[in-house]
């Protein structure tokens, strides 16, 4: 059989060989294989899509090895139902973000090895199902983007690239306690991710709470959860374009993920005692998120804070226990990767005009930009969860997952309907409204390559948006299963 | 017989996706696109009724997704009220359209007015086929996008940008109410088909705050009292968008929803009582606010919540066919209004009803059509709103005194406002040095046929037809009958609106010189607090915009001083704690072999010792 | 013959003229100096404990020579650092090179 989870894994480490032998010079070689290889991850992720067998609980495509049998630790690699529109979406985002990264001037050589290092670390995240595994590529994920982050990044990058590195680090650190602790509580001692929630849902309550807790230490600063979010203003503001993309379409959801591959199904009698809190933590994420980004006047900082709100919408969702929320946090997560690199992305190409991101000088867009207005439009109005594009699905599912479980709860939470509406608009009003602000010569409209980096993006939202059932028919049974295990 | 219901939004849809895609090469086309496009949802819409009355009905269309288990079947609902709105909808939205050529002529963005238009006439349409409330929802939303789109259409101007803004908040806090109105339907009963609705049961409380929630949705898209704010301002738009969205279908999508739920709230008696005073204080409150107000697009914006107000009115006393009917009378007159304003603005180029005066001799078919209008609208027989009002004012005498003392204040004030605007625009002597023309014929002709409309509709509802109109809507549906207008009511009503109709002849014709001034004089306070629209605005922004911008701001300055100020400080804490640690390492390399150098010979001493000891 | 201890004194006293010279020189030439005598005060005592357990290989005095050898190589390489040094800094004294502090 083709290893296909491989290749999907290691094709991007293979092109940052590539790129690592290639001459210096080559800066428009080194584009292309980088180009080349995430399209070939995103043609074989295509692939993945259409050979999965939605009827089925089970892992599948699964390949096992022995690696280190002396730890008992495998190199098993799978993909079910909570991952695969995740490992689409990464390879969507790896490619797009890939083609969008000629703003990147200076020392391309290493930046091509490093954005397609985090390729693999982040495509093997989504595949591993062996902790040992698991960990390395989620540590592995950190390194590339320190180094992205603080090599080709804005004015306070050093400080933004420490921060970012040092917060997760810490998360992943209690991970690491709590994965060790797990291995050992296993007779034969393990790294199975899937076999192991059968010894560890047996575990003294305590002990369950305990390593839930180092687990949602690690999950909640990727997610991010408030209170431990500033890592990620800073790092998508410093961040260059590219990278601000993938770090809110892909990074933020390796925590949610986390949540449902390892802080569920693990300790399902933590997880039920957790399931409100989570739910509060969600309502904070969602007023708070939406509240600050409501006050930004930089439109990089206003999306990094619309992601925190979002991201909530995730969390209610989650806590909610229940079929429809599952669903909903899962899809609002594929959907909140698509909006927000959109939205990065039309950030990015307003930055590359303006060389400048504050919303107070923009103003009058729609004239000279009048293709550019249309897609921040559309994508505004994703965001907000307007029926019809993708936004509301997830937004909608995820409330009323929430709402069956936390009736009051769900109903203050709505109120981030209304604020996200108004930031959103409210930025809209900023930039592409009013009277031109300064010299409408600066703002040429899009050139083609750029829609063609957005048109897939909007297209997408559109689908989902009308059949989300596109989207929703790969998680139905996994989540079917995983609340089969929960209850 | 083949089902094509479900095919009436869609070529709109399909207009608003070339015009929007390719409107830079149509440009002039994309006008005729969108034009034809409703007409052949006109034809559609008129074989769906032609099929209605041939026994056809409502019919699923498919999945959309699955919800707790249950799948959400999206279907078309076919019956007399979705009969009656498809109609309206359509005939208005293409005679506006076909005034729009003439109206939006040399817009520099016209192919993208013609999207816009198409998308909203599209979303409406789906909106009344919906045949449930999660469908209804994903419309709604849509033509409250459209709305945002078109009131902030000329987009240079702040004003505009600011107007959509408020429209689309606004109307978005009453959505999110109808959201979990929806949540809390199906919680309660497991289903969001309309058709279900009469079977609904569920825990009383539930049901209750269900409908509630499900009004204030209506509340915000219908512009009621409180959330009214946005419709004034949204004149800011172009007045052919003011004529469709925001007077002859999109706000009355509110009222829409209210008599499609009409059995959830008609098993709540509190809840229609709240639906019934929320439209009395609308009603009569934007009816004073017009009385005085002296721009001609917001007299009317303020006379369409009053009307809006009254139908809520007439749906909460329980006239379902009563609101339903003025809900269809209001948007043929009310369309005709607007687009008679626009043609007026377009020819004197301000909106500022002082200025003008003594238009009917110059603007032949503009003037006859707005009398037209304007004698509908007051209730004159045997014009449109006359019956319609009637039923209204019928359902609610007797049983409910004060509402109906409300809607009959309503009505008179309706007549001044009316008669007033009417006056002063088009009789009288010319105030200001203004230059005028009759409009093309393009605008021309659907002030024709919506006058037509404005003369005629009504008598669908008339005793002389038997009331054929509340028979076809009490088709197949199990409403309480309702009372037919008895001769006092009518001769009341007449009363009233030829009493304000001459009370404004005589404050603003036979005694212009001194009369209105003198009023104002007077009634100082009066005056000033209905010029301010009851400081409303005012006490919203300062008790709501600004205390939570206050927050906003509040709340960032907390995240980077307390939440980020954390973070910081522990990684200073650790930093400062290397800084003490580090001067251990003081980086000579004498001094760290001197240590070892002690190091070395304490081993040496302690192993020398130990030999000592040992001997 | 010269007694045992008269020659391990003599070592002893080479080793800790070497450490100390190396505590407190901060000439580099001087600290490299200062090793070379703790490497002979060593050299001394390898040699004379040779003759001392009466060993018929030698191999002590071998080893003496390869210390020597090792010694002359390493005094070059810390010369060359020295130089070096000396290039860039324009001094060679210890208490002025403060680069990899922090």
């Amino acid at each position: 059989m083709f290893p296909i989870l491989s290749w999907l894994v290691f094709l991007p480490l293979g092109g940052a060989l590539v790129v690592f032998l290639l001459p210096k010079k080559e800066v428009g070689l080194m584009r292309g294989v980088a180009l080349v290889s995430s399209l070939a991850v995103l043609i074989l992720s295509l692939r993945l899509c259409l050979g999965f067998a939605q009827g089925k609980t089970e892992m599948q495509f699964v390949e096992v090895s022995p690696w280190i049998p002396q730890m008992n630790v495998m190199y098993f690699l799978g993909v079910d139902g909570l991952s695969v529109s995740l490992v689409f979406l990464t390879a969507l985002l790896g490619f797009l973000a890939c083609a969008a990264s000629g703003c990147i001037l200076h020392r391309q050589k290493e930046y091509f090895i490093l954005y397609q290092l985090l390729m693999t670390g982040m495509m093997g995240t989504f595949v591993a199902l062996d902790f040992f595994l698991f960990y390395i590529f989620w540590e592995l994920v950190l390194i590339p983007m320190y180094f992205l982050i603080g090599i080709w990044g804005g004015p306070r990058r050093e400080y933004a690239a420490m921060k970012f590195f040092l917060y997760t680090l810490a998360g992943s650190v209690l991970m690491l306690v709590a994965i060790i602790t797990v291995y050992f509580s296993a007779t034969p001692h393990s790294f199975n991710m899937l076999e192991l929630r059968n010894v560890t849902s047996t575990l003294d309550f305590p002990l369950q709470i305990f390593l839930f807790l180092a687990f949602f230490a690690a999950f909640a600063i990727k997610v991010p959860i408030f209170p431990f979010h500033t890592w990620l203003p800073d790092a998508h503001v410093e961040a260059p374009t590219p990278i601000s993309v993938i770090l809110a379409g892909v990074l933020l959801k390796l925590g949610a993920y986390g949540f449902f591959r390892i802080g569920f199904p693990l300790f399902p009698a933590a997880a039920h005692y957790f399931s409100f809190a989570l739910a509060i933590l969600g309502l904070l994420n969602v007023l708070y998120g939406a509240c600050v980004a409501m006050a930004q006047t930089d439109f990089k900082k206003m999306i990094a804070y619309s992601s925190v709100s979002h991201m909530g919408f995730v969390l209610l969702g989650l806590a909610a226990m229940n079929a429809t929320g599952f669903n909903g946090a899962l899809l609002e997560m594929f959907n909140h990767g698509i909006i927000t690199g959109a939205m990065f992305l039309l950030v990015g190409m307003l930055y590359d005009r303006a060389h400048t991101r504050d919303l107070n000088q923009f103003g009058g867009l729609s004239g000279p930009m009048p293709v550019y207005a249309f897609y921040l439009t559309f994508c505004s109005l994703a965001s907000l969860g307007l029926p019809g594009l993708n936004g509301f699905v997830g937004e909608f599912l995820s409330l009323a997952g929430s709402f069956a479980s936390y009736r009051i709860l769900t109903a203050i939470s709505a109120l981030g309907l209304i604020i996200t509406a108004g930031y959103f608009l409210y930025m809209l009003q900023r930039v592409l409204f009013g009277p031109i602000a300064t010299n409408p010569r600066q703002y040429s409209d899009l050139q083609a390559t750029e829609i063609l980096t957005l048109t897939p993006l909007t297209i997408i939202m559109i689908v989902v948006g009308f059949f989300p059932i596109v989207i929703l028919q790969f998680q139905e049974t996994a989540v079917q299963g995983l609340l089969k295990w929960l209850f | 017989m083949v089902n094509v219901a479900h095919l009436i939004p869609l070529f709109p849809f399909l207009a608003f996706w070339v015009n929007i895609l390719l409107g830079k090469t149509l440009h002039r086309a994309s006008a005729w696109i969108s034009i034809i496009a409703s007409l052949i949802s006109m034809v559609l819409s008129i074989s769906t009724a032609q099929g209605f009355l041939a026994g056809a009905g409502s019919y699923p269309l498919g999945t959309w997704l699955t919800f707790f288990g249950q799948p959400i079947a999206f279907g078309v609902i076919v019956d007399p009220l979705t009969v009656m709105m498809l109609l309206v909808v359509t005939v208005v939205a293409t005679l506006i359209m076909i005034y729009s050529v003439g109206y939006m002529g040399g817009d520099p963005h016209f192919s993208r007015y013609f999207a816009y238009m198409s998308l909203f006439t599209a979303s409406m349409l789906g909106l009344v086929l919906a045949d449930n409330l999660l469908m209804l929802y994903i419309f709604w939303e849509g033509v409250g996008l459209c709305s945002y789109l078109l009131i902030a259409f000329w987009f240079e101007r702040p004003a505009a940008a600011r107007a959509g803004l408020k429209a689309f908040l606004t109307t978005r806090i009453g959505d999110t109410g109808l959201l979990l109105g929806i949540f809390l339907l199906f919680a309660a009963t497991g289903s969001l088909s309309f058709t279900d609705l009469s079977k609904a049961n569920g825990p009383e409380w539930m049901l209750m705050a269900a409908a509630l929630l499900i009004f204030s949705g209506a509340v915000g898209k219908s512009a009621q009292f409180p959330l009214h704010v946005w419709l004034p301002d949204a004149m800011e738009g172009p007045t052919a968008v003011s004529a469709l969205i925001h007077a002859a279908t999109m706000v009355a999508a509110g009222v829409y929803l209210v008599a499609r739920c009409f059995v959830l709230f008609a098993a709540h008696p509190v809840c229609l009582e709240v639906v019934a005073v929320m439209g009395g204080i609308s009603a009569l409150m934007a009816a004073s606010i017009a009385s005085v107000n002296n721009d001609i697009k917001k007299v009317l914006a303020y006379s369409t919540i009053s009307q809006l107000g009254l139908m809520m009115l007439g749906l909460g006393v329980g006239g379902y066919s009563a609101g339903t009917f003025h809900l269809m009378t209001h948007a043929f007159f009310k369309a005709l209004l607007f687009l008679c304003a626009g043609s007026i603005i377009h020819g004197v180029h301000t909106q500022d009803i002082r200025l003008m005066g003594g238009l009917f001799y110059r603007m032949k078919t503009t003037g006859i059509t707005f009398v037209i209008g304007t004698l509908a609208i007051a209730g004159v027989p045997p014009l449109s709103g006359f019956w319609s009002k009637d039923e209204i004012l019928a359902q609610a005498f007797g049983p409910h005194p004060v509402l109906f003392i409300t809607a009959l204040l309503t009505s008179f004030l309706t007549a001044f406002y009316m008669a007033r605007l009417m006056l002063l625009v088009l009789f009288g002597k010319s105030r200001s040095e203004l230059q005028t023309h009759e409009s093309p014929v393009t605008m021309r002709f659907p002030l024709v046929v919506l006058s037509f409309f404005a003369l005629f509709a009504g008598l669908l509802g008339s005793p002389w037809m038997h009331h054929a109109f509340q028979k076809f809507l009490a088709f197949q549906v199990p409403y309480p009958s309702e009372e037919a207008p008895s001769k006092f009511v009518m001769g009341l009503s007449i009363g009233v609106s030829l009493l304000g109709i001459g009370l404004a002849y005589s404050i603003y014709i036979l005694h212009r010189r001194f009369l209105p001034e003198g009023i104002r004089a007077q009634f100082g306070w009066l005056y000033r607090l209905l010029m301010n629209k009851y400081y409303i605005d005012e006490i919203y922004e300062a008790v709501f915009v600004q205390p939570f911008l206050r927050l906003c701001r509040l709340s960032f300055r907390f995240d980077m001083a307390a939440i980020d100020g954390v973070v910081n400080g522990i990684a200073n804490l650790v930093r400062r704690a290397g800084g003490i640690l580090r001067r251990l390492q003081s980086g000579f390399v004498q001094n760290y072999l001197l240590i070892q150098t002690i190091g070395v010979l304490i081993v040496i001493m302690t192993l020398l010792g130990k030999l000592c000891f040992q001997f | 013959m010269i007694p045992v201890h008269f020659l391990l004194e003599v070592s002893a006293v080479l080793f800790c003229a070497g450490i100390y010279g190396v505590l407190t020189r901060r000439n580099v030439i001087g600290i490299l100096i200062s090793i070379e005598l703790i490497l002979n005060a060593a050299n001394l005592n390898l040699v004379l404990f040779d003759r001392y357990w009466g060993s018929t290989d030698g191999l002590g005095q071998i080893f003496a020579l390869f210390i020597v050898a090792i010694a002359a190589a390493g005094s070059v390489v810390g010369l060359v650092l020295v130089i070096a040094i000396y290039r860039n800094g324009k001094s060679i004294f210890t208490d002025k090179f403060n680069l990899l502090k922090w």
